[in-house]
């Protein structure tokens, strides 16, 4: 990790292969034998530092691990492996108790401001509650604070709000007593979890506003979860674009938003619709979504939705599944039942792998497997699969199908970001190269 | 499909909310049409109301004529032989509208056969996996269970199965919110081509305006339950008529965004709407009459219409209503 | 709610709290039609059996065991007249004082009861929920066990058990009875907690760096407690049959404690062949009415305040009221 190492007393977290798993519960019969179902890599080697005072904004999509990675960094859900160091204190391995006192200096805001409030304390307990866990403050002093709190969010006057319910307050106003309930304490730190994408267009505007002053006054440092580039753009220092739980590209947000490196950031960005209505809906998009976590793509993980992948980005058998079937979506129906008689059972196909045979159906030979293969191949040039693959043999009943090993991508410097593709990997360019003249 | 001064009102404990009221919209054979506007400004409920899809409680008057018949005044049953085969409609969270015992098949052939009673299997099943095709579904899944899709899938799933009757509007209600932003631009692909593809119409009710900027022809704005501007997607978005829409467009956070910008004080609550301009409270651009008299709809160049009095008409406002209204500062506290 | 009006009251004042219950009650006076008639008809005859319990004194004309008044027996079974308005049973006792003093005994054993049940068995839905793991897995097996019995076959065990220890008094009926409904408490509460524990408020609440027990005390209880009271009234209605089942069977309190309808009920069964009806009928019309009446407020309550149950009340719509800014609307 000697790339991110800096001036030390300026960071405030540092975040060094931070890995987050979940278990997941199997399926009942898994869990009356006792075997474990796996786990779903929510975080996967992350590594990061947070300067004082900066923003940094985490942007990923659903399943990228943002989430996570802000609650693990809060200590609010346990790491797996790495650590996270806040202010030279490592907290990762701390037990909630210990983590309790540390609280006080690292907050955070959720996303649902109509569930982050307990709908049966009023505002003025919510917002104060805080002072009484921590003890720091209570009778005249306490009801001080909760006001001073609440005016600086631009709740005022405050006693009109003091003896309300959440349920009386409109959308933007309880996002302004969540983040009067997070700056109480004065923190250090504010995770900010999507903290505007519920509310309405018009109200965001003032939430970002009213953080960015926050920002300045107390001198905060926050990290800026979202999925909304467009408010990240605005509101961000430092940008990390998560993909299945790791980070693929960071940098400084000009950086990011005028050049783009990764394929994933670029596609992100022209995906964003725009109120230009000049522009329509592009139609050269990542197919697919973002996989399961639970079984991530082999190599880089954003490889089977990449428009550019080559030989080295980790294709495997699914890959080849998903190609026969956008193929076959797009046939009449004769046409598909031809093609699928012809390939028996693409099932084992699942199970990922770089080595495999795709079965002829009944009545057929691997011959015409290989025919199919090669006619798919010859109608579709530009399909990225093709790229990965090193050898198609025909046997009697199937067809032997070898794929080149995967590399796995480093998040390597480029420029003032880091970036995480072999686009960008002069050694993985290199062996791309090897394997095409094998091919050739 | 048009609408005549449809008005829809809940009851409710605290009075009658005027979701939608008096609002008039043609929606022309094979025409993409963006209804935009806040949460609770009535979009949805204008969406339902054409349908005649209402909860109870609610009542609703006006016209709604779809080649000559009134569907406001039909009867359920007549209703639900349009519904289908002339008019669809897909939902927001597609998860909850699809039955997660029931196989993608059967959701099709169920669908299909109440309407067409008369087709047999296989045309049922070249029918379906035609329409799922083009929405990019593989036929090797059509006998899989929703809960194996993702969610961008459902939402291709839905649309098809409103498709496959082949219906001439289809009316989407934020059909993207829940989904991740390439899988909602590819959904929104699938919509803004739907024209071409199936000569069906759309009517397309969000809160965003990029889609409805990139996805849709016309657009319509909708603020406290009346639509105060309509016209092409290029002129109201370029030059904006009603001081909403623009402000709306300002507020708006894009890529380009260099300076944040917000419209003072809340949507009003729908029991007791502003008198005269509804948006008055919040407008930059108020008169004195914007107080007291309610804007008369204009129509500008081309097919443009607007409600403001600052387009007119000149003659309806009084001498003394064309000076600006003095703004008092509106606290944070009434804000949102 | 008063908006305006800054004290300098402590943060948790009692009006704040009582403020709290209004919130979670609201809803009951919202309640419209079917749903209201229940709650008010039910709650009615709920508070006249309650007011017969307070003003057992004044209201009974004999005390419950009393068979002599001026020196002079009552007659045996004897019908309806002036003097007793209910009749007289086999033990030459006022039927009507047996059962007025007989509200009071089955009011005070479903109030014992209740209190114990709740507050064992809410406390322990909480903990179970809210933590989870082991300690939820052990309170879950034992309290399925527990519900796996028929509850009137355990409330009898219990009350054959502590009929030597205690005696067979308010409280072993009681303690009988509350052992029955403590895992109705408990998986009601757990369930619910359960649900709660994943609300964001309450990861909020950690991440303010609050202990396990503030967060149940105060993000949990409150979001919980509310399904209680329906619970809490329907297992009063139910209750009630339980200690007049035990009573019937004669596990019930002694007659020598205190006047119990089920003990009356069964002395009335071979009367009833002989054609005198009034021993049974007054008793058993007692049980009626009142569980009747329980039973329509818990389920009243449990239709008004759980939202799954919850009709949206139903308002009639004018659209006749066109006021003048629709006027220039086309």
């Amino acid at each position: 990790m000697s790339a991110l190492e800096s001036p030390q007393e300026d960071v405030l977290v540092s975040v060094r292969g931070l890995k987050t798993y979940y278990s997941l519960r199997g399926s009942f019969g898994q869990r009356l034998v006792g075997r474990e179902a796996g786990h779903v890599k929510a975080v996967d080697d992350v590594s990061f530092d947070l300067y004082r005072g900066e923003v940094l904004g985490l942007v990923g999509e659903s399943g990228s691990g943002k989430t996570t990675l802000g609650r693990t960094l809060l200590g609010l859900v346990p790491a797996t492996e790495g650590t996270v160091t806040f202010e030279g204190e490592e907290i990762t391995h701390k037990s909630e108790r210990d983590l309790r006192a540390l609280r006080r200096r690292m907050q955070i805001v959720f996303q649902d401001p109509h569930a982050s409030l307990n709908p049966a304390m009023t505002i003025e307990q919510s917002v104060g509650h805080p002072l009484t866990i921590h003890r720091i403050a209570r009778g005249g002093e306490y009801r001080r604070r909760v006001s001073e709190a609440l005016e600086t969010v631009g709740l005022a006057p405050a006693e009109q709000f003091l003896d309300k319910y959440p349920s009386d307050l409109s959308g933007g106003q309880k996002q302004r007593a969540v983040i009067a309930r997070a700056i109480i304490l004065n923190p250090l730190l504010l995770v900010a979890d999507e903290p505007v994408s519920m509310l309405d267009m018009s109200v965001r505007a003032k939430i970002l506003e009213l953080m960015l002053n926050l920002k300045r006054e107390f001198r905060f440092t926050y990290l800026y979860i979202t999925h909304d580039l467009a408010t990240a753009k605005f509101f961000c220092d430092r940008i990390a674009i998560l993909y299945l739980g790791r980070i693929v590209e960071m940098g400084p947000s000009a950086a990011i938003y005028d050049d783009p490196k990764h394929p994933y950031t670029k596609a992100l960005l022209r995906a964003i619709p725009e109120p230009d209505p000049l522009r329509s809906v592009p139609r050269d998009l990542p197919r697919g979504e973002v996989p399961d976590a639970a079984s991530p793509p082999l190599g880089c993980s954003f490889h089977p939705r990449c428009s550019v992948a080559f030989e080295v980005c980790g294709w495997e058998s699914r890959d080849l599944r998903d190609l026969l079937e956008i193929r076959w979506a797009q046939l009449s129906e004769a046409e598909f039942e031809a093609e699928r008689s012809t390939i028996g059972d693409i099932v084992p196909l699942d199970a990922p792998s770089t080595s495999f045979r795709l079965a002829a159906g009944s009545g057929r030979e691997g011959g015409d497997v290989l025919t199919l293969l090669e006619t798919i191949r010859r109608e579709t040039p530009d399909e990225p699969f093709w790229k990965g693959v090193r050898k198609l043999t025909a046997a009697d009943r199937y067809v032997e199908v070898e794929l080149f090993t995967p590399l796995v991508p480093r998040l390597l410097p480029l420029g003032s970001s880091q970036v995480e593709c072999h686009l960008y990997d002069h050694d993985a360019l290199q062996e791309a190269g090897n394997r095409r003249a094998e091919t050739l | 499909m048009s609408v005549r001064a449809l008005r829809v009102y809940y009851g409710t404990l605290r009075g009658t909310v005027r979701a939608v009221d008096g609002v008039s919209l043609d929606i022309g054979a094979g025409e993409v049409l963006g209804l935009v506007g806040e949460s609770g400004c009535g979009k949805s409920t204008l969406g339902r109301g054409i349908l005649g899809l209402l909860p109870e409680g609610a009542a609703s008057d006006g016209e709604v004529l779809y080649n000559g018949q009134n569907l406001v005044t039909m009867s359920d049953k007549e209703l639900r032989g349009l519904r289908g085969p002339e008019l669809g409609l897909i939902f927001q969270e597609p998860m909850t509208r699809l039955n997660p015992l029931m196989r993608i098949e059967e959701h099709f052939a169920e669908t299909l056969k109440q309407h067409e009673p008369s087709l047999d299997n296989r045309e049922v099943r070249r029918r379906s996996l035609e329409t799922l095709g083009r929405m990019g579904i593989p036929p090797t899944r059509f006998r899989q269970y929703p809960h194996e899709f993702s969610g961008g899938m459902r939402q291709r799933i839905m649309i098809a199965l409103a498709l496959v009757l082949r219906p001439k509007l289809l009316i989407a209600d934020e059909p993207t919110t829940s989904l991740d932003v390439i899988v909602e631009a590819q959904i929104l692909r699938i919509l803004a081509d739907l024209r071409e593809d199936f000569g069906t119409a759309l009517l397309l009710i969000t809160h965003n305006l990029g889609i409805v900027a990139e996805a849709c022809d016309r657009v319509a704005v909708m603020y406290a339950g009346q639509i105060v501007e309509e016209g092409s997607a290029r002129q109201v978005f370029s030059e904006p008529a009603h001081p909403y829409t623009r402000e709306l467009l300002r507020s708006t956070i894009s890529l380009d965004t260099t300076k944040l910008h917000s419209i003072p004080g809340a949507p009003p609550n729908l029991i007791a709407p502003p008198s005269g301009c509804r948006f008055h409270p919040r407008c930059p651009d108020a008169m004195h009459v914007c107080v007291t008299k309610a804007p008369i709809e204009q129509a500008l160049d081309g097919s443009r219409r607007v409600l403001c009095w600052l387009h007119g008409p000149a003659g309806e406002v009084p001498d003394d209503g064309w000076s600006q209204l003095e703004r008092q500062q509106i606290a944070v506290a009434e804000e949102a | 709610m008063a908006a305006t009006e800054p004290t300098d009251r402590a943060p948790v004042g009692s009006k704040r709290r009582l403020g709290g219950l209004r919130r979670t009650l609201a809803p009951v006076s919202e309640a419209r039609g079917m749903t209201r008639t229940m709650l008010w008809f039910g709650a009615g005859l709920t508070l006249s059996f309650i007011l017969i319990a307070v003003f057992a004194p004044v209201i009974a004309p004999y005390d419950f065991d009393t068979f002599q008044a001026n020196g002079q027996r009552f007659a045996q079974l004897e019908a309806p007249s002036a003097d007793h308005l209910m009749g007289t049973n086999v033990q030459s006792t006022d039927v009507l004082s047996r059962i007025v003093w007989g509200t009071r005994t089955e009011l005070k054993v479903v109030l014992v009861s209740l209190f114990f049940s709740i507050t064992i068995g809410v406390p322990l839905g909480l903990l179970s929920g809210y933590f989870g793991g082991k300690l939820d897995r052990v309170l879950v097996l034992v309290m399925d066990a527990l519900f796996v019995f028929p509850f009137l076959l355990l409330a009898i065990v219990i009350a054959f058990l502590l009929a030597d220890k205690v005696g067979q008094g308010i409280l072993t009926a009681a303690i009988a009875i509350t052992v029955v409904y403590i895992p109705l408490y408990f998986r009601v509460v757990r369930n619910h907690t359960i649900s709660v524990r994943e609300e964001p408020f309450v990861e909020a609440a950690r991440a303010l760096g609050a202990r396990p027990f503030t967060v149940i005390r105060k993000y949990v209880f409150f979001n919980v407690v509310q399904n209680v009271p329906p619970l809490a009234t329907l297992n009063a209605a139910d209750a009630i049959l339980t200690l007049a089942a035990l009573g019937f069977l004669g596990y019930g309190i002694q007659p020598t404690d205190g006047a119990e309808w089920g003990y009356d009920v069964n002395r009335a069964v071979s009367d009833a062949a002989s054609g005198i009806w009034w021993t049974g009928l007054f008793p058993g019309l007692a049980i009626v009415l009142l569980v009747v009446g329980l039973t329509l407020v818990g389920e009243g309550l449990s239709e008004t305040i759980n939202p799954v149950l919850r009709k949206r009340p139903k308002v009639d719509v004018d659209l006749g009221s066109t006021s003048e800014d629709e006027a220039g609307i086309l």
